[in-house]
């Protein structure tokens, strides 16, 4: 109940009929940091941030902002701005009214919201821009306008329902980099609402992974990647091989497992669920921490405890610069996937190659199914 | 070969359009520019002159009723548009997508019925033995039968039941347009209700409204039937008057006269209504 966090929000739920789209939620965000709700989408994270923002009433619980519980108040009074997924910026305004719309909503005079709006305009590095019509702009400085517009009536959380979904990648990228940047200049809290994780990993503070309806796990995007506490969050942070198997041998955290495809692994158990001997997992390795070398310059495999071995040949080679992959064909004819370093040189990996894939079992990831 | 097969058919798919335009629009106009511009100065031989114009001016009953015509015609566009605005509003945003086209097609159904059909159905309603007033003579409301027929306030009443329509189709196209959130961004930053209609709602259906408000002035100040049938000899409907010249009098030169006049008329108000609101045709008209 502290004013120290912008927002709050206590098992808030929402049903459509005989529909819940969102299920006791509770977070509480502290000031001034940059926090992102990512989902699939369907998974209700937009329907919590309209209730955030007052345009639903939550079926259950409540919402405190700067610690006060705002149920009873419309959404415009509200000081939760908002920047929509198709911005809905007012085409039949120029730039300087659609920024100056707030605060004559508020009733501020003239010579006030004039300097006001040079000054966020300023900010937001677009100073001459002014008199330009909606249409005129690019779409970057669409982006920026539709968040000057709610950042000149200083609010006390900023929600952005998936603002750079109708960008073009590049665009995407550079303005990923310039909200983290407006963030820290305006210094408000923002509460950003994507499914794309790269965005949500590179400029939050803090992630709550969303799925039907529930927070999965909320922290930061470091602990989300390396430590996910469930199966659909080791799944949807991050990219993955994925294997079921059958538990073998439990010791504390350690297993070992045999999966569907008749392989032998060691792992390690996350999340809160119990397994069983026999029990069925699902496993994670991230390609990442599979190193891959040629199988002719090795000695048959060290077989050193901890260590996941497996041999294959190179089905295809997916050069990206530094973030090259293969996809090695197992054992079990499954494709996996291991991130690789290409130089350019004459030793480098090609498809047809037999390759030696380790990684160790602190990195599989299993979950009880 | 190819580019005079394209000729060919532009010109085929062009020519009734142009015929239309020429044979119907252009050349009565014409010909009634002419007819107004003569006067009959002995049996069958005719001068060019202004007479009947310089009549027009120099007889009150004639401009008065022109000018009756177009402030009732304006009140009936205001009545049309304050009535409309709301009905298209709910039909185009608050109604879910399968009770909108029922909404819409139950707008449409009285125009299945002809104008004159309608006219009579408002009779029958409101003639001094029609239902309202032995209705009204029943329950003891009244103690003698009410003509509620031959006044403005019928008259008006019964233009904007038959024009509505035009009002609303052009307002329900543009307000379908317009993106919900743009209504919700106006609450979000801080509007009320009436600011949001007034900043947000009402500038961007303004194409919709100005193009709703031209085709149903146009209608109104040009119609016959309802101000005849409605408002008897007393509606003093400038189309009235032209009728007059042209069966009951024969006097072609001041009809055409008359006839000019009025559509001079509606086009300087139109004009000036679309400088007002800042529109242009290409804008509104041609957009919906």
């Amino acid at each position: 109940m502290s004013a120290e966090y912008d927002l709050e929000c206590l098992d808030v739920s929402k049903n459509f009929g005989s529909v819940r789209a969102v299920q006791e939620v509770s977070f509480k965000i502290p000031k001034g940091s940059f926090f992102s709700i990512l989902g699939p989408s369907g998974c209700g994270k937009t329907t919590l941030m309209r209730m955030i923002a007052g345009f639903e009433d939550p079926s259950q619980g409540d919402i405190h902002i700067k610690g006060k519980s705002v149920l009873n108040t419309a959404p415009n009074k509200r000081n939760v701005k908002m920047v929509f997924q198709h911005l809905a910026l007012f085409p039949m305004m120029n730039v300087f009214e659609n920024i100056a719309y707030g605060l004559r909503c508020r009733g501020e005079a003239s010579a006030e919201v004039n300097r006001k709006v040079h000054d966020v305009l300023d900010r937001i590095a677009l100073p001459d821009v002014g008199k330009r019509e909606i249409h005129q702009l690019s779409g970057g400085q669409k982006q920026r306008i539709a968040i000057a517009r709610c950042m000149v009536l200083d609010p006390d959380v900023l929600l952005l329902d998936e603002p750079l979904g109708a960008l073009d990648l590049k665009l995407r990228e550079a303005m990923k980099i310039e909200l983290k940047l407006l963030q820290h200049q305006f210094d408000t809290t923002f509460i950003y609402i994507t499914h794309d994780q790269s965005e949500a990993l590179v400029m939050s503070d803090n992630v709550a992974i969303m799925n039907d309806g529930r927070f999965e796990q909320v922290g930061t995007p470091q602990e989300l990647y390396h430590d996910p506490h469930t199966a659909f969050v080791a799944g949807f942070v991050g990219d993955n091989n994925q294997w079921t198997g059958k538990v073998h041998q439990l010791s504390g955290d350690r297993v070992d497992l045999v999966t569907q495809t008749g392989l032998n692994m060691a792992g390690h158990l996350r999340g809160r669920a119990q397994a069983t001997k026999g029990g069925g997992l699902t496993l994670y390795v991230r390609p990442e921490f599979i190193k891959t070398r040629k199988a002719k310059d090795t000695t048959p495999a060290d077989a050193s405890d901890g260590e996941n071995t497996l041999t294959g040949k190179i089905d295809s080679l997916l050069f990206n610069g530094a973030n090259s992959r293969i996809l090695v064909r197992g054992p079990g004819q499954e494709l996996i996937e291991a991130d690789v370093v290409l130089t350019g040189g004459t030793d480098d990996l090609k498809p047809g190659d037999t390759v030696q894939l380790t990684w160790p079992a602190e990195q599989t990831m299993c979950f009880a199914a | 070969m190819q580019k005079d097969i394209t000729r060919l058919s532009f010109i085929l798919l062009f020519a009734p359009f142009a015929l239309w335009i020429v044979l119907l629009i252009i050349l009565p106009h014409i010909g009634m520019v002419i007819i107004s511009l003569r006067e009959k100065v002995a049996p069958r031989v005719y001068e060019f002159s202004f007479a009947q114009y310089i009549d027009f001016v120099q007889e009150p009953i004639y401009w008065n009723t022109l000018l009756r015509t177009g402030s009732m015609s304006l009140l009936v566009t205001v009545l049309a548009l304050i009535i409309g605005f709301p009905i298209a509003y709910y039909i185009a945003k608050i109604a879910g997508k399968r009770s909108k086209g029922a909404l819409f097609l139950l707008c449409l159904i009285p125009l299945w019925v002809s104008d004159l059909i309608r006219a009579f159905g408002w009779i029958l309603l409101l003639r001094e033995t029609g239902v309202i007033s032995t209705a009204l003579q029943k329950t003891g409301l009244v103690g003698q039968p009410v003509e509620f027929l031959y006044n403005d306030a019928t008259v008006i009443m019964g233009l904007v039941y038959t024009v509505i329509l035009f009002m609303i189709v052009p307002l329900v196209s543009t307000l379908d347009g317009m993106d919900d959130a743009m209504v919700e961004a106006g609450y979000n930053l801080g509007g009320n209700g009436p600011t949001v209609l007034r900043r947000i709602i009402i500038p961007y259906a303004m194409p919709g409204i100005v193009s709703g408000c031209i085709v149903v002035f146009m209608l109104t100040a040009g119609s016959y039937l309802t101000p005849i049938l409605l408002g008897g000899k007393n509606s003093s409907w400038f189309t009235e008057q032209i009728y007059e010249q042209f069966i009951s009098r024969y006097n072609w030169e001041s009809g055409a006269a008359f006839g000019f006049l009025l559509l001079f008329f509606t086009s300087v108000v139109v004009w000036l209504g679309l400088k007002i609101s800042g529109q242009t045709l290409s804008s509104t008209v041609a957009k919906s």
